[in-house]
Formats: C-alpha cells, structure tokens, sequence
C-alpha cells in the first residue's frame, strides 16, 4: 500500500509540503500542532470534522452543487406574478457585467486613496438615487428595506426626542413586524388603520392618535397592497402639526412617474433597491436606502456610513471620504448611533449603474409602462367570473389585490392549479390580512407582455370555473 | 531603456513593484452627461395594451404625479460601461493585491467558480415567495450548510438569515433578550459584558437591542483577566458577548471559566467567530460552553466582501434558545425540505425573506471544495502564513507585537508602531497612506485604539510565502523610510489615484456634501 498522498489544495499555496515544512522551521515549530499550543487540552477537537466528503476537483464540485441547484425552478421557467417586496425587473447587462468585475466584487474597507473607485461609485449611487427622490443624503445601502424602515424610525425618535411612532396598517406586515421588534426598547409603536374601500390612510384616526408624543408616522407608498397613498400631503402636514417626522417608504421604480415623497413633505424616505438592478436571487438582492434633507439634525441621526466629496491638494481633483464618522458605531461603540457594518454596498454599486443606464427618460418610461400594463391586467382579471381586481379603489403601481372570494375557491387552491399551467400566482394575502378574506397580491412589471397578461387570465378562467 | 527584470530581483530578493493606481481622472457621472443620450431602451407596451390604456398615470391626482423628470445623468451605453470600468480600476479588489493589510476581514481567496454557481438562473432568477417544491435546490444548500455549520461550532440550530455580521450579533442579542423574557428576567437581566477588542459594532448592537454595555480592558496577556469578569458579573447580567481569538490573534485559555462564571450568574454567552479561520477543526464554540456564535460567510467562508457586502451573519444557538431563531427555519423530514414558520417563540424575521441565497451558495461550495481534512488545512496554514509573517515582522524596525511575548498567535496580529512614532513623528495611519503607494491596503484597528499606533495584519490561507515576504518587504521600506526619509511619507501617496485628501469638508455641514446635487448647491454659493 502507498501512502496517502498529501492534498495541495489550490487555494492554498503554502499547502505544498516542502513550503509547510520549510515555514514551519522558520517559525521554530516541529509542526503546525505546536501553534495552537495556547489553546488548552480541553477545548481541543481531537477528531476530524464530521463533514462529507469533499469535492476536490473544481468540476466535480460544480458537477455537484449544479446537481442540487437543478432542482430549482426559476421565473425563467414560470410565469411569475409574484412580488411583495420582491419583484422581476429586468436587469440590463451591464449591471450585472459591473458588479461581477473582480475589483468591486472583491474590494471591502480599503480607505480612500487604494479605493477611490469604490467611494466614487457609491457617492454617484446616492447622488442619482437622491436625484430620483429629490434629496441631498442618501446612505451607503443597508441590509434591506426592512432595515431602513426600521432605522428610518429610530432616527426620528431621536430627532425628535420622542417615543413613539404611527404606522399605516396597510403596509408590509413582516416589515411592521421587524419595526416593532427592532424599537421596542425604545419606542412605542401603534398601527393606524385604512380605509376598506380605498386603503388610504384613515386620516380622522390618524389625527385622533397623533400626539406631542409622536415622533414618527410611516406609510408605505406605493403600499404594500399596490395602492398609491394620494394623500400623502395631508399626512405630512398632520404629522408636522405635532412635530413628528413624516416617514415614508417609497418603491423606487414608480419615480420616474409618481412624485418623490420629499415633494408631499416626507422628512425621511426609505426603501429597497432590489428593482433597481438586482436579480431576485431568492430574496438576496435587497439593499435598503435611507435619504433625507441636508439639514444637520438629520445627518447625525444616520448610522450608516455617507460617502462625502471633498478637495485635494491638486486643483480641480476629487477626492472621497467619509462624512461625520464620529456619529458613526466604528468611532463611538456603543455611544454611536444603532451601528453600522457590512450590509450590502455592492448592490448600491449596482443600482447607479442601472439608474445611469436608464436615465431620466427610461426611469419615465418604466414607471409608466408599468402602469399602462397593471391597469391592463387589472381590467382583464376583474372580467373573470367572480374575480374582483383591484379590491381597494385607488390608484395603482405595479401590484394589486385581486379577491377570490366569490368563486368560492383558496387562493392556496387556485395557485396550485395555475402552478401546473406555468403559471406562479400572486402571493396569498388570506394569513396576513384576513380581512381580505381569500386575496392575492399580483406583481405586473415591464417584463410582462400582453400574451403574458393574457395567458394569466385565460388560466385564471380556466381555474376559477 | 531599463532593464526592469535587474530591477525586480536583487540578490535572489523581489524588489518592491513600480505599482501606480490607474488615475483615469474620471469625472463625476452628471458631467457626462448630454441631452437626449440612451443607454437603454425599456421595453415597449404591447400595441394591445396601449388601445386599452393610452396613457398609464391618467388615473393619478395631479399631486402624486412627478412635476420634473429626476435629473438623471443622459448617457450612451458604451459611456456607462467605460465609467465604471474605470472606476472599477481605480479600485483595489483583494482580486489584484496582497491583501492581508485589512486585519480582522478575513480577505481570502473568492473562488471563481462559486462565483459562477451562484449567479446561475436557478439562484439568480428564484422568486423567494415562489412555492417550496420549485425551490428545493435552493432549500436543500440552505439546510445542508446548517448541518455544516453545527458540525464546525457544535451548536444545534443556525439561521443563515441575516444579512451580514453586525446584524448577526444583532439577532444573537435578540434571541438574549427574548429568552430572558420569557424567563420573566428581562427587567433585571439588562446588560452584557463585551471586551474593548471586540468590534465595536457588538457593543452598539447590543445597545440598541436595549442593554446596558459593560466593557472589559485586557490584562497583559492581552485578554481581560478572570477576576475583571467576576467583578463585573451580576444578577444583571444578560450574556458575555466575546471574540476568542480578539483581534490581537491571542487565544483565550481560560474562556471556558469566563463561560462557567457567566453561566453561573443566569447568564447567557454569545461568540463572535469574527476570527474563527484559523480555528476551524481545532476548537468550537461547544466545548467552551458557548450559547450563541456568529460565523461571517464572507469572511471565514470565502464569499467575496463586494465593497461591503452582500454577506451573511450566520446565527447558530443551541438546542434550548432555537425557540427563538428568526422565522422562517429550513426543515427537512428526509424527502423535502419546507419553511418552518410555525415557532411561536420566535423573534421573527431579521431580513425581508431568507437571507442572501447566494453567499450561502459560495460558502456551500468552499467548504464542499475542503471538506474536513481542507478545513483543518486552512486552520493550519493561516496560523502558520501568521506567525512567519509575525517572524518576519518583528524584525522591523520601530514595530512591535504587544502582550503575550512568548505566546504563539492564531491568524492575525495587532502590531504597534509606537517606537517608530516616538522615534521619527510618523503615525501609524500614514504608514498606510504611504504602504497604498505599493499596491496593497494597511489597517490601523478599530477605535479606540488600545494599541497605540496599531497596525492588523491577518494573512488567511490564500497567500504564498514570496508573497508574505513581499508584503513584509513593503513595511520595512516604509518603515525605513520613516527613519531616512520622513518628507516622503508626509507627501504620500505619490502612486495612487488622487493625491492628499482635505477632509475638513467631510465634518462641516455648511461644506460636506453627500451627493452632486448638494455639492453643486454648496460650491456654487461659495463661487457666489
């Protein structure tokens, strides 16, 4: 019997045995035992991992995880109306062609001289985004839009010195959830609820429960139900009777048609950038942004990090840095603001570039087109015996709910029966918002076609029946 | 013309690079900018679409709609690929350098081929709310890394769901702090103990978590002293939040006390495995005792770190606190694999959906690529490419490795310029302006500094020896330099794409400015 032959592993250079052993004379070690030998006898792991067994070779290992993945099923393969915070845009090459080079992808905390490139990226990112929504900050990206809802909130508690918030029922339930959750220990939060026929915010209620107690009142705009919120203004202007921050959470794609919130009086605004370039990834392309005026309460408020423009010794050359860092968790520890870290920069990186790409016009274009097609759909759906689309009277962007209830069929049921056609039906409303007794959320978006439409409705004829 | 290969080699020694950032003096995007230019077209609505609905807004009040298009920047497309191929070069990926200079990131080799599996449609293209059976491949990576995971910290339950480190901590925080409720003990149990190497981000997730923060300082071993965590302890105290190695690359011997005394006081102990790339195999989070850990996949588990993320924090508890995991939980019954979000206790969701699929995807693969024997080996070798490079080091002028002289290190190290200082007025932080000049990144350390003029080397696994000795070559010219000629190094950067930075802008309101629009709005008041 030969001996087992020592493994080089290719990413590990030093792996050969010559070079180990060579390295380990220089570091006067018999061998790499004797460099743990700070770590005590019983905390060692005196057995080999219980792992299975590798893949060595580079194609049996994507021989293998091809092999698991290829049980997936994407939108490729369907038909998808799904959305929910979560939606099938079309990403244009060059997104992904950017955020696959080497030098971003791989690039992480360098300063401002070694990765210049990296802070005029992201300074352009919250430059156009701030162009989208007509506001002059914009934070590096966080993790998602929960995450900037959240933040967005704790913020105006502390610009406002005040504790507790207002929260339109008709938004995001797990993004409510992760609101409640994230201030409970500072801020109270209390739901305001909307009206059944148009889902718009219930203002009398609204007013009734705003207080000199109010730091913040959210929204959602587009909502999460689809419907536009067309009284934006007269909630900001309640909200600042009391002196509270109006927050509101904006779907990026819609603004190249509907009015930025700044212009309805938000303070702040947040949201995800997922439309914005991002592949869907199974719910991994979410980035949160979080944009405000330049007023300095307000900056000092943001944990993230803000990428400023700044002079050089040469004239005329632009140079990069970091904004106010001494408000930040890295300068202060605990006595920073929330905390800030790694979250999801490279896809800020991606969403300039889609917004560079699309510029005013196709921003325009997009939301528009998107528009023209969920009032197609949304026609074509109410035609189908039973079916009603829109339940909310309202205006709408790219979503919508569409009822079941007279069919007298689940939508559990009739999302199986469109799944076997092709089909992914919108996402079932019935556990979040029983009210709506057996409703979907259907996502329209410029990647569907009028046959797309169509067939949709066909099925939904076919199912319903 | 020089003969560059007589340069390179002197003596049978690599000569430092003539490296020089790319400087393309690329402008701002909006100075791009013309009037009416496409860089793509959308997709056009169906002829039958537009019979029915001419006009998409018309249903919008004149107050929801935009009165002046966003003033994006109008370019063509070959305009937007060359800006941001420029800047991508302007930029220094761990791709291109030596990059063991960014101490406590972990910035190892991002294998290609994990980058390609995970941009596959079957990861790319997934819908997270499309129903379980279309996704099984997916689930099946999520679960399968789980069972890894366990394997490697010894813990029971993980949850791959939040979206980097710090929100990691988080979730370990939140899960402390339902558990003590639960327990009818969330009043009293309101503060945790951490330590002043640990990142600062913890102290500040724990805080906004709503606990008091107690911070240790290290004794001269270089980690706090059992009797420091004893005084600290009490009936107050929620959980132990620490990092075992500390940045310093010092293992704490006696963590398992640290453990025992907390978990005496009705505490609960949380590891940030920040550090854990040269400990894997070796020891775990288990036999020390620990409740809670943390692992960075993009740190440790090789997913690139893309500027800062996307990443994953993934969270793992033992079998007690797995009530209290973030919903949704993968589970398997032997045949499928299902979301679980039927767990009452549960502190809900961190994120929108189920973390960032792709990061597990590359870190699946690693650790397929490795298996146990590799795993050991990256343990091994990092420790090893550490304490060489410690070697090394040490025998610069003017540097020093602070506490534990005659221990070994683990896989990284917190160096101190403090003689160089005091001997030539230069700082640690200019050291890395000048270090860039040579094409690699240099780290001082979190704040505060408790290391004066500190410097964090972590040389992870994916590094030759001739190129730990390159890196170790660029130090000691710099620090020479220091010693010869100081003018050189105040005047740095010399090679990099722009030259000395004024930040004052960055911390006045009436001058900083964070996007073009504010920028040009403050620059033409001061032109006026």
């Amino acid at each position: 019997m030969s001996e087992e032959r020592p493994v080089v592993y290719p990413y590990i250079p030093n792996s050969v045995p010559d070079v180990k052993a060579g390295m380990l004379r220089e570091v006067g070690a018999q061998s790499t035992e004797d460099l743990f030998q700070d770590i005590p006898e019983h905390l060692r792991l005196r057995r080999d991992l219980d792992l299975p067994e590798p893949l060595l070779s580079e194609y049996a290992l994507r021989r293998h995880v091809e092999g698991i993945l290829s049980r997936n099923r994407s939108c490729k393969d369907y038909l998808s109306f799904l959305g929910a915070g979560c939606a099938q845009h079309y990403v244009p090459a060059l997104c992904d062609e950017v955020n696959r080079r080497g030098e971003f992808l791989t690039a992480y905390a360098g300063g401002p001289y070694e990765d210049h490139g990296r802070f005029q990226a992201l300074f352009e990112y919250a430059s156009m985004m701030g162009e989208l929504l007509n506001m002059d900050v914009v934070n590096v990206p966080t993790y998602d839009g929960f995450q900037a809802a959240a933040t967005s909130i704790r913020m105006a508690a502390r610009i406002t010195g005040r504790r507790e918030a207002l929260l339109c029922r008709a938004g995001n339930p797990g993004k409510l959830g992760r609101i409640r959750e994230y201030c409970r220990p500072d801020i109270e939060v209390r739901l305001v609820g909307y009206d059944p026929i148009s889902g718009q915010m219930d203002l009398e209620a609204l007013a009734a429960t705003l207080s000199g107690r109010t730091a913040a009142v959210y929204f959602e705009n587009p909502s999460y139900l689809g419907f536009i919120e067309t009284h934006g203004d007269e909630v900001s202007r309640l909200a600042h009777a009391y002196g509270a921050v109006c927050v509101v959470s904006v779907d990026p794609s819609s603004l190249g048609v509907l009015a930025p919130p700044a212009d309805y009086g938000a303070d702040i605004v947040c949201g995800d950038i997922q439309p914005l370039g991002m592949h869907m990834q199974f719910g991994g392309g979410q980035a949160g942004f979080i944009a405000t005026r330049d007023e300095e309460r307000y900056v000092m408020e943001f944990p993230s990090r803000l990428f400023g423009i700044a002079p050089t010794s040469v004239s005329g050359e632009y140079g990069f840095g970091d904004v106010a860092y001494e408000r930040t968790s890295f300068a202060l520890r605990e006595k920073g603001k929330e905390w800030v870290g790694t979250a999801a920069a490279l896809w800020g990186i991606t969403a300039g570039v889609y917004l560079a790409l699309m510029g005013p016009q196709g921003m325009a274009e997009l939301a528009e087109g998107i528009m023209a097609r969920s009032q197609y759909a949304m026609a074509h759906i109410a035609r189908v015996c039973g079916v009603r689309a829109p339940v909310f009277q309202a205006p709408h962007f790219k979503e919508f709910t569409v009822n079941l209830d007279r069919t007298g069929k689940r939508v559990a049921e009739v999302n199986r029966q469109l799944l076997e056609r092709g089909i992914l039906g919108g996402k079932d409303l019935s556990q979040e918002f029983p009210e709506l007794g057996q409703s979907a959320l259907y996502c329209i978006t410029e990647v569907h076609t009028r046959g797309d439409i169509d067939g949709l409705v066909d099925a939904l004829q076919e199912v319903v029946k | 013309m020089r003969d560059i290969t007589k340069q390179r080699y002197t003596g049978g020694k690599a000569n430092l690079r003539r490296f020089h950032q790319a400087r393309w003096d690329e402008p701002i995007i909006f100075e791009l900018s013309r009037p009416g230019q496409r860089a793509i077209l959308v997709p056009e609505v169906d002829a039958g679409i537009r019979r029915e609905v001419s006009d998409g807004t018309a249903a919008l009040p004149a107050r929801m709609r935009r009165k002046e298009p966003p003033r994006l920047p109008e370019l063509s497309q070959p305009q937007v690929l060359r800006h941001y191929d420029r800047l991508s070069q302007e930029t220094l990926g761990a791709d291109l350098n030596i990059e063991i200079g960014q101490g406590t990131c972990t910035m190892k080799y991002s294998p290609k081929v994990n980058d390609q599996l995970a941009t596959l449609p079957q990861v790319a293209e997934v819908h997270p709310l499309q129903p379980e059976e279309t996704v099984q491949g997916i689930l099946e990576i999520l679960y399968r890394f789980a069972e890894i995971l366990k394997e490697i910290s010894g813990l029971d339950h993980f949850s791959l769901q939040p979206g980097a480190g710090s929100v990691g901590i988080y979730t370990n925080a939140a899960i402390i702090r339902a558990y003590h409720r639960l327990r009818g003990q969330g009043d009293q149990c309101d503060e945790i103990i951490t330590t002043i190497f640990s990142h600062p981000s913890n102290a500040a997730c724990f805080k906004t978590a709503g606990f008091k923060v107690v911070t240790l300082h290290p004794g001269e071993d270089g980690y706090p002293g059992l009797d420091a965590l004893k005084a600290a302890v009490s009936e107050r105290t929620a959980a132990l939040v620490i990092t075992n190695p500390e940045d310093t690359g010092i293992y704490n011997p006696h963590i398992r006390e640290f453990v025992r005394t907390v978990h005496d006081a009705g505490g609960l102990c949380s590891y940030d495995q920040a550090n854990a790339n040269g400990i894997l195999g070796i020891t775990r989070a288990s036999e020390a005792g620990f409740d809670l850990c943390q692992f960075n996949l993009h740190k440790t588990f090789s997913s690139p770190h893309g500027c800062g993320g996307p990443a994953v924090g993934a969270c793992g508890v033992t079998q007690e606190l797995a009530r209290f995991l973030p919903v949704p939980v993968v589970a398997f019954d032997g045949r499928r694999y299902r979301l679980d979000y039927d767990r009452p206790d549960s502190i809900g969701k961190i994120g929108p959906f189920f973390g960032v699929a792709p990061v597990v995807v590359r870190a699946y693969a690693w650790v397929m690529s490795l298996g146990a024997k590799g795993l050991r080996e990256v343990a091994e070798i990092s420790v090893l490419n550490n304490n060489y490079l410690l070697k090394k080091m040490k025998e610069i002028r003017g540097l020093s490795a602070p506490y534990a002289k005659r221990q070994r290190r683990i896989e990284q190290v917190r160096y101190s310029w403090e003689r160089l200082t005091r001997e030539t007025g230069i700082r640690s932080e200019q050291l890395g302006v000048r270090a860039a000049d040579f094409g690699v990144h240099y780290w001082t350390s979190h704040h505060p500094f408790v290391v004066p003029e500190p410097c964090t080397l972590e040389p992870t696994e994916s590094y030759s020896r001739e190129e730990l000795d390159e890196y170790v070559a660029i130090m000691r010219h710099v620090a020479e330099e220091a010693y010869t000629d100081p003018e050189r190094i105040h005047a740095a950067p010399h090679n990099s794409t722009v030259h000395t930075i004024d930040h004052t802008p960055l911390d006045d309101p009436t001058q900083w400015a964070m996007t073009w629009r504010a920028y040009g709005r403050k620059v033409s008041r001061e032109d006026g």
